[in-house]
């Protein structure tokens, strides 16, 4: 009768341990922070991998996301004979919310997860245990130049999804559906503002890269050394991932638009 | 590669060769810097092992293990697969803590150092895993490279003569361009042991470098430890649960099972004085000490119970 | 892939990053808006905003020559307080020009208009504009003219 209890204690005892274990793991990481600047080569690399290699899916994703914002921001203003606010519609989504969450999803399952098998195929054969043995800190070597990477990554592909999508619900609204060129620009010049709608964005999306970067690093390097330990790791770093943004993407907003 | 035509020169081996700017390029720090635990100066014991203790996962796998491994020769530990030999090897470099118990290498406490001590005392000490542990990455000149780039700022010319040197003293200066990928087991474990020696460590450790090879492939890596221990002065510890080899190269062989030194001695040594399980493992017996069947309860009565 | 294509790629990546973000703060956003803040600064009271908030347009002739730049209530006057400021290029306003809140379109935001006076003196920062006239609230409207008719 008390086996669902004990386990349920298990494995809260489990989450709590592992989350322990990745705040330490992230506290080694900031420590070892200056090799980022030491050697910034370590960090262009990663940088290729983790941010180049994703342009593509997310400027595809991007475009489309704008056409869809367009088409579908339009047949709804349209009914009200609103259709110039199409500009601020399509561009106050994508910038506060749509950019960074989008792209934080899409970049967990891109890079994230790759930057997580890599380090778990690097832990199960020795390759990081060979590096300590050099007297190499990998944490130094290997994970801090791919969390500064991803972390940089994330907001710069947020920025190029929010403004390819921005462009593509031009494409629709104004090219093929008819609204105004000039009201689509200056409606949103007038309704997007600065500060609070364009930098809470890039907060969020700061926010994003570090939360994706810190669990894909420390679930390669918390792999359990098999390759059914790994598949686990990489889900995990997906789910996870995804999980975390969502829910800090209802926290941010609250504590950003929640006053008006 | 046969053992033959890929003959190991000897001209190769760096200590002979580097000119003196690379020597002091990538000098040691000095190891006085550590003063000696141990009060008898100038022991010829390089790695000591006092009462160890240590358990993984609840289960112990070291209950008070002492041996003493004499500097320049060649030390083989035996014992069964899941003794804890790799552990062991672990141990030693440091990346495990024991329960109980101290491991002195040249002298140092290798767990009462800082980390930035410990990795100081880590460049002396070279380690080939068994999978070789090669950087998948990097092709064969940037994983022997590797060390020298982490801890040595070198010209790279220099830097380029010496790994070359390196790769030549193991016999894959031609592989060089190959990725990790392409390199059979054998090769992969020359080219990590080239790369374990990059920084001219006073001991190098072995874990398991006989599993897995073709026996020619084997009878090269086996020349090589001899050879490069002969040739670099170093120490070397070798892991490993093949008998035949690991006593045609040792000085020195300890056989270690259930936690404990069970003997020790000569190869020649053991083979008359060895104790009923010594006997048992290095002859390769079925049966005896180590019993063939898993504790299991009465055979009869397992069968029947299920009636 | 050599060194140098990887470093050209990433590069490139950061280039479009970075104009990416330029986008979004100089085409998307109103930042044009905060770029020019070298100007002088006038204030109003009103008896009552309305809707007004700060960012708002002012306008004169129905051109933006400014914002509102701060609302506080003053408790001493009884009154709203609204600081805007005017581009330094719109220098000419004559000291009496009165300032109306509107409402742009039946729903739209609030804005000031700036109807300009005759006299010689011009405004200039930290003056006061004396003449207001405060917004329009559809409710009080409505309750005058039901009083009107009632009282007729
Ligand atoms: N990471 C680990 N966690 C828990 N137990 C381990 C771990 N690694 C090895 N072991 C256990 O420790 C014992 C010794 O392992 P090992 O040192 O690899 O043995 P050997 O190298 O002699 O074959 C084995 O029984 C193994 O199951
Ligand atoms: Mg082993």
């Amino acid at each position: 009768m008390l086996g669902p209890l004990q386990r349920l204690g298990r494995w809260g005892l489990g989450v709590f341990e592992r989350l322990g274990r990745g705040h330490l793991f992230l506290l080694r990481i900031l420590l070892s922070l200056g090799v980022a600047v030491t050697r910034p080569r370590l960090v262009i690399k990663e940088l290729y991998s983790v941010g180049v290699l994703s342009l593509l899916i997310i400027a595809v994703s991007g475009l489309f996301v704008g056409m869809v914002l367009g088409y579908q921001g339009y047949i709804t203003l349209v009914k009200f004979g609103a259709e110039e606010a199409l500009g601020s519609v399509v561009a106050l989504s994508l910038v506060r919310e749509l950019g960074p969450v989008v792209t934080a999803l899409l970049f967990a399952g891109r890079a994230g997860s790759a930057l997580t098998a890599e380090i778990g195929l690097m832990k199960t054969t020795e390759q990081l245990s060979g590096m300590e043995m050099m007297a190499v800190d990998p944490v130094k070597r290997v994970i801090v130049p791919r969390f500064v990477a991803a972390f940089i990554s994330l907001p710069l592909l947020a920025a190029i999804f929010s403004a390819v999508a921005v462009m593509g619900g031009y494409f629709i609204g104004v090219g093929l559906l008819g609204v105004d060129a000039g009201s689509y620009w200056s409606q949103m010049q007038a309704n997007v503002d600065f500060y609070k709608d364009v930098m809470n964005g890039i907060i969020k999306s700061l926010v994003f890269g570090f939360v994706v970067a810190w669990i894909a690093v420390f679930e390669g390097h918390d792999t359990v050394p098999t390759s059914e330990g790994m598949s686990r790791s990489t889900t995990r770093t997906v789910v996870h991932s995804a999980l975390a943004v969502l829910a800090l993407d209802f926290i941010l907003t609250g504590l950003m638009f929640g006053d008006i | 590669m046969t053992p033959h035509r890929g003959r190991l020169r000897l001209a190769g081996f760096v200590r002979r060769e580097t000119p003196p700017s690379a020597r002091a390029g990538i000098a040691h720090r000095p190891v006085q810097r550590f003063p000696p635990i141990d009060t008898q100066p100038h022991n010829d014991t390089l790695v000591e092992i006092r009462d160890l203790h240590f358990s993984r996962g609840g289960r112990p796998i070291f209950k008070g293990l002492s041996l003493k491994i004499p500097r320049g020769s060649i030390t083989a530990i035996m014992g069964p697969s899941g003794t804890g030999k790799t552990t062991l090897l672990k141990l030693i470099g440091g990346q495990l803590k024991p329960e109980r118990g101290q491991i002195l290498v040249d002298g140092v406490d290798v767990h009462r150092q800082g980390l930035a001590d410990l990795y100081r005392l880590r460049r002396r000490m070279g380690m080939l895993f068994q999978s070789g542990a090669l950087l998948t990455d990097l092709s064969v000149f940037e994983n022997v490279a590797f060390p020298l780039r982490e801890h040595c700022k070198l010209p790279e010319r220099l830097l380029r003569t010496l790994v070359l040197m390196k790769l030549e003293s193991v016999g894959l200066r031609g592989a060089r361009d190959l990725m990790p990928s392409e390199l059979s087991g054998g090769m992969a474990r020359r080219v990590a042991l080239a790369r374990a020696i990059a920084l001219d460590p006073m001991m190098i450790m072995y874990d398991e470098p006989f599993t897995g090879l073709d026996p020619i492939t084997m009878g090269v890596i086996v020349s090589l430890i001899k050879r490069l221990n002969d040739a670099l002065g170093l120490t070397s510890i070798l892991v490993s649960h093949d008998v035949q080899e690991a006593s045609s190269i040792a000085d020195y062989l300890y056989l270690i099972s259930d936690g404990q030194v069970v003997d020790a001695g000569t190869p020649d040594e053991l083979e008359t004085i060895a104790s009923e399980w010594s006997h048992q493992f290095l002859k390769g017996l079925p049966d005896g000490p180590v019993p063939f069947h898993y504790p299991a309860p009465d055979y009869l009565t397992d069968l029947t119970e299920g009636r | 892939m050599t060194t140098r294509t990887i470093e050209i790629a990433v590069g490139i990546f950061v280039a479009l990053g970075l104009a990416g973000l330029f986008m979004l703060a100089m085409q998307v956003s109103n930042i044009s808006e905060y770029r020019n803040t070298d100007g002088y600064t006038v204030h109003a009271y009103f008896n009552n905003i309305g809707g007004l908030k700060v960012r708002a347009p002012v306008t004169v002739s129905g051109v933006r020559v400014g914002r509102v730049t701060a609302i506080r209530y003053d408790p001493e006057r009884y009154q709203a307080r609204v600081e805007m400021t005017i581009s330094a290029n719109h220098d000419y306003l004559p000291a009496d020009t009165q300032a109306s809140i509107y409402t742009a379109g039946l729903l739209g935001e609030q804005y000031i208009a700036l109807e300009p006076g005759g006299e010689d003196d011009v405004l200039v920062h930290g003056s006061e504009i004396y003449y207001t006239q405060s917004a329009f609230v559809l409710e009080e409207i409505i309750g005058r003219i039901m009083v009107n008719m009632t009282t007729h």
